[in-house]
């Protein structure tokens, strides 16, 4: 048993958003953005699809979190949002890798 | 889950559990293995770690406890009295007698 | 333990500027969530709509009636989505609110350390820096050092409530009411309530200065 007031050395034993306390120093960035379209579309689906029974907002967390932690690190708040929408609409069948894949495709035929 | 026969009452110390169940948990690494002091009982929730595989989630009982900032991470600059609340599921916690 | 010397501090993508690949797959996600009937057109436009009017302006609102009327801050306290339905606010839903008052010897600041919870039903959505990796792993470390950064010096005999969003609750930080308020009518005194204030980053406004 560890003395008392003495901290004990602490296990940062969860996926890649378990960072409070973490070590550094960097500073806050305080520069803000402007939500755009396609992230306040990102939203009100999330939303949607919770308020409609679709799925729980815990899932979406879940989903977040199995990404590595290269990719959490490399995409921003919002993108691990759509990645995490999709991979939950995959797994509840409501829609297929492929499917938006060919979809995203056609998109980027449009702008040539 | 155990089923705890009584409440944690506030003011009574705790120490958060080190492990727990794999995969999605709400209780943050670094307050793993820390002891703290239970400030409310907020009610009883929908466990999120099954809510998070879409699997039927029984109501568990959510604490506050807070925790002194340098127990946690140790002294640090100008942080002697500052504190830090986290709400933690009651599963989390053990109740720790010998506390001075 | 407390050697925090490097490892592991991931620097932060922050918000980016120009089109993300991401945008055309959210656009692809809601068009055939609308094809497979899951969602409608509609459905989407209004959500989006109701997102937008949502503002940190509705915590001023409650922040300064909480000021003005001391029945209204005890209903506050106890009861937060009694109280804002009072103001027109409606705080019911999934997650349940509570407010922090700060006083003379306790100041409040929120994080989400996990994620980013917040408390968005009341005040819209979180600045890019709350998101940040900076701020979710600092600000329960070094919580003086983070306030500073934000040009708040808190002196050493006020303690400083770190409140880490784990779970169902979301809070929102009343501030103390600024000496010099006294006669402000309510909309004067939501005036000194910025957003930065209602997460604990600042404290109100001076009307001197507002």
């Amino acid at each position: 048993m560890t003395a008392e007031r003495e901290p004990q050395p602490r296990v940062l034993a969860g996926g890649p958003h378990d960072i409070g306390g973490a070590p550094g120093e960097n500073p806050i960035d305080r520069a803000e953005h402007p939500q755009e379209d396609w992230e306040k579309l990102a939203d009100a689906v999330h939303h949607l699809l919770v308020a409609k029974g679709h799925r729980r907002h815990d899932q979406l967390r879940r989903a977040i979190e199995a990404l590595s932690r290269e990719d959490y690190d490399r995409l921003t708040y919002f993108e691990r949002r759509v990645h995490a929408s999709q991979v939950l609409l995959v797994e509840s069948g409501v829609l297929t890798d492929a499917e938006v894949a060919d979809r995203l495709q056609a998109e980027v035929a449009t702008w040539r | 889950m155990a089923v705890r026969p009584s409440p944690l009452a506030v003011g009574v110390g705790v120490r958060v559990r080190t492990t727990g169940p794999s995969g999605h948990v709400r209780t943050p690494g670094y307050l793993r293995g820390a002891s703290g002091t239970v400030v409310a009982l907020l009610g009883r929730f929908p466990n999120p770690e099954r809510l998070a595989y879409g699997a039927p989630a029984p109501l568990v009982a959510l604490y506050r406890v807070e925790f002194a900032v340098t127990d946690v991470f140790g002294p640090a600059d100008g942080a002697s009295r500052d504190v830090v609340t986290a709400d933690i599921y009651e599963h989390w916690l053990e109740e720790v007698q010998d506390r001075e | 333990m407390s050697d925090h010397h490097d490892a592991g501090q991931e620097h932060d993508p922050g918000p980016r500027v120009g089109l993300s690949p991401f945008a055309a797959r959210s656009r692809v996600l809601a068009a055939l969530l609308v094809e497979k009937g899951v969602l409608t057109q509609d459905e989407i436009r209004r959500q989006v709509a109701a997102t937008e009017r949502r503002s940190p302006e509705t915590g001023a609102r409650i922040v300064a009636r909480a000021w003005v009327d001391p029945r209204f801050a005890a209903l506050l306290r106890e009861d937060f989505a009694a109280a804002v339905a009072q103001v027109g606010v409606d705080a019911s839903g999934l997650v349940q609110f509570e407010a922090l008052f700060n006083t003379e010897t306790v100041h409040n600041v929120v994080v989400c350390t996990l994620c980013s919870c917040y408390p968005r039903a009341i005040i819209g959505n979180p600045p890019d820096w709350y998101k940040s990796t900076a701020y979710r792993s600092r600000t329960v470390r070094e919580p003086r050092a983070v306030l500073a950064e934000f040009g708040l010096h808190l002196p050493p005999e006020v303690t400083v409530r770190v409140h880490d969003s784990t779970a169902d609750l979301r809070y929102l930080v009343v501030p103390r009411r600024p000496s010099g308020s006294e006669g402000l009518s309510e909309e004067e005194l939501a005036a000194l309530v910025s957003r930065d204030c209602l997460i604990g980053v600042a404290v109100a406004a001076s009307p001197v200065a507002a």
